[in-house]
Order: C-alpha cells, then structure tokens, then sequence
C-alpha cells in the first residue's frame, strides 16, 4: 500500500506543471486564431494576395525542386546501399550504357511520372530512408537476404501498373519487330501484343542481378 | 680477362639480336602486323549469331550450340534463365527444345528428380555462336562423308 502511494505523491506535481504548459499553449493557439480571422488593418487587400501569391508560388516550386533533387541517380546512389550494390549492378547492363547512349537512371524506372503516383511512391520511400537510418542492409550479407523480398515488391508494383515504367520508354505500338530476332518476335506477338503477359512477366533481372529464383513463375 | 671479353661479347650480341627480334613485324601471322613487342589494336567485336535456327551438330555427342544471342543471361547460384525456356515444364510455352534426359544423371548414371548440378551451368559445354569469319579455315569432314569413302562408287 505504501510503496503505491509514494509513486503517486511524487507524481501529483508533475501534471500540474504540465498542465500549466498546455493552457500556455492553446491560449498561444486561440490567440494566433483571433488575429488570423480579424481583418487586418496595416496592408491592404492586394498586398495581401500578392503576398500569398508569390509566397505559394515559392512553396510550391520549392517544395517541387527538393522532390526533383529526389529524383536524380546523383542522389540515389548518395547511399552506400543503392551505389554498393543495385547500381554497380545496373552498371553491366544494356540500360546503363548501349549503343544508343541512352541511359535508364534510377527513377525512370522506379518512380511513377505521374504526380499524384509519384508522391505516393515517395511516402512509400520513407520506408527506405527507416531502412538506411537503421542499417537494415547496410552490408553486402544482409542485402543479399532480404534481395528476394525488395524484388517482389518491385515485381508486385511492375505487375499492377502493366508495367508503367518500362513503357514510359518502350511502346508495343513503336515497336517495329522486324527489327528483332526471331525469338523476340515470336514471343512479343504472342504474349505483349496480345496483353497476356506484361514486361516484367518475363524480363526480370534485366537492371539488376536476381535474387534466389526458387519458387518465381517461370523460373526453376 | 678472356672470360670477361667472351661474357661481354656475349651480352652485345645477345642485345642486339634481341632489338633485331623485337624490331621485326611478323605480317602472316594472326596477330597482324603489329610488332612482337607491342600490342596491336584490338579486332572489333562480332555480334552473336541470333537467327535461333537449329544447327546441325558435327558429331552425335557434340553439345549442341546456342543459335541465339544469351547476353546478360543469369545463370548461377540464385537462378538459371536458360532453364526458363529450356526446363521441361517451359518447353510447351516458349517451344525450346527441352534439355536432355541426361542432364538429369549424375555421374554414376542415375537419373535425378532436376537438373544435377553438375549439368547446370549451360555455358560449360553450350556457346553462342560468333558471326566473325574463322581466321584460320577448317577442313573438318564428319563421320557421314567419311563412311560414305567407302561405299563402292565413291570417290576416294
């Protein structure tokens, strides 16, 4: 009984004090809201819109500008996970360097073109700034066990948009298949022009080194 | 004081028929006509055959050749592409032809469930085919035109 009571006796003052920080508070916040709702009596309207206006145009192309510094290999390769591992990969392949000189970087492929897609994939990415923070893949050992898991994620986002990515570039209706090898023309005919297999059904491990494919479709 | 002589001797004619050596360009050869002591530029790379029609094999245990292009295929510890199109439940869709039975046997002849590993990697046996023209011709007859010397009315 008394050990019980000696927590709470000690404790009495602390919500007290408390308390006296929170009415500080919404007594700052009723005030703030008492002068926003009066109408101001030093600038004029237009003032006031000109104001809103340039600052929300400084916002928005602000706010536009970081997510685009977001957008950039420059910045995806700025952590040891992305530069050690997927893009020293990437860096063997045909959409790192071919004989067009075209190259593929990191958020043409893994970010949505569309604004409101890309927003949502970039919240999405907080997920991986937890992940570095917290050095879930922080080496080599660790990426390669969980390479398995990010690739069925990315398989999974490929597979729901019809693979939205790989078409921002490759268009089944450009595509002249006179111009590739007999297999490839057979195969496109048959599975994308028809629409019963998209890209990534069968071009897996084009970018990036597959993880263990023991269980994927179309794998052994 | 001889000896000395003969050992210096020796040294300058060894130089100079070395810098003669080195100096020569040997043309017929196939390195070209670069000289022996410096590395001559490098042939331009072929692309692969990739008409995928099916080759003929030069003797029955040749390992068939690949008649199509298999750059950036992955095949090792984590996945085979080849197996994709080529593994027995894949034939029906892609109309590869289906990696032999023996691909199945282990070394005492014993068929496995799948592939034995130690017929796994393609590439050890199977190659695509370069479009570049053999530097040095090949008069290689097989075992049919060889046999068929002997039929009475051939040309021998």
């Amino acid at each position: 009984m008394s050990s019980a009571d000696i927590p709470q006796g000690t404790g009495t003052p602390a919500p007290e004090k408390r308390l006296g920080l929170v009415r500080r508070a919404w007594q700052f916040v009723l005030d703030l809201i008492d002068v926003l709702l009066k109408p101001s009596s030093i600038f004029g309207l237009g003032v006031l819109v000109l104001a809103g206006f340039v600052a929300g145009v400084i916002f928005w192309g602000g706010f536009n500008t970081a997510l685009e510094i977001t957008n950039t290999e420059k910045f995806c390769t700025g952590c040891h996970e992305m530069k050690d591992n997927v893009f020293a990969e990437l860096k063997t392949t045909v959409h790192f360097s071919n004989r067009s000189g075209v190259r593929a970087s990191c958020p043409d492929c893994h970010v949505p073109h569309n604004w409101t897609d890309k927003i949502a994939r970039k919240m999405q990415a907080s997920k991986e700034v937890w992940g570095h923070l917290f050095g879930s893949i922080n080496t080599r050992e660790k990426f390669t066990d969980r390479r398995l898991e990010l690739a069925l994620h990315e398989w999974a986002r490929f597979k729901a948009n019809d693979s939205l990515e790989c078409r921002n570039c490759h268009s089944a209706q450009s595509m002249d298949i006179t111009k590739q090898s007999p297999r490839a023309v057979e195969a496109h005919q048959r599975f994308l022009f028809t629409g019963e297999k998209t890209c990534i059904d069968c071009h897996k491990g084009i970018a990036h080194h597959l993880p263990d494919m023991r269980g994927v479709p179309g794998w052994q | 004081m001889i000896k000395k002589l003969a050992m210096m001797l020796l040294a300058a004619s060894l130089a100079a028929g070395s810098s003669t050596l080195l100096a020569q360009s040997v043309s017929s050869s196939l390195r070209g006509p670069a000289p022996l002591n410096e590395e001559g530029p490098a042939p331009p790379m072929q692309p692969t055959k990739n008409t995928a029609e099916k080759e003929v094999r030069n003797y029955p245990e040749q390992p068939p050749v690949i008649p199509h292009s298999i750059d950036g295929y992955q095949v090792d510890m984590q996945g085979n592409k080849c197996l994709s199109c080529h593994a027995r439940a894949r034939t029906a869709e892609s109309k590869a032809p289906m990696l032999s039975i023996t691909h199945f046997m282990d070394r005492d002849g014993q068929f496995l469930a799948s592939v034995s590993p130690r017929r796994y990697f393609c590439t050890q046996c199977h190659v695509s085919q370069s479009t570049a023209t053999p530097p040095v011709s090949n008069d290689f007859v097989d075992i049919d035109t060889v046999l068929s010397h002997d039929k009475p009315g051939a040309k021998r």
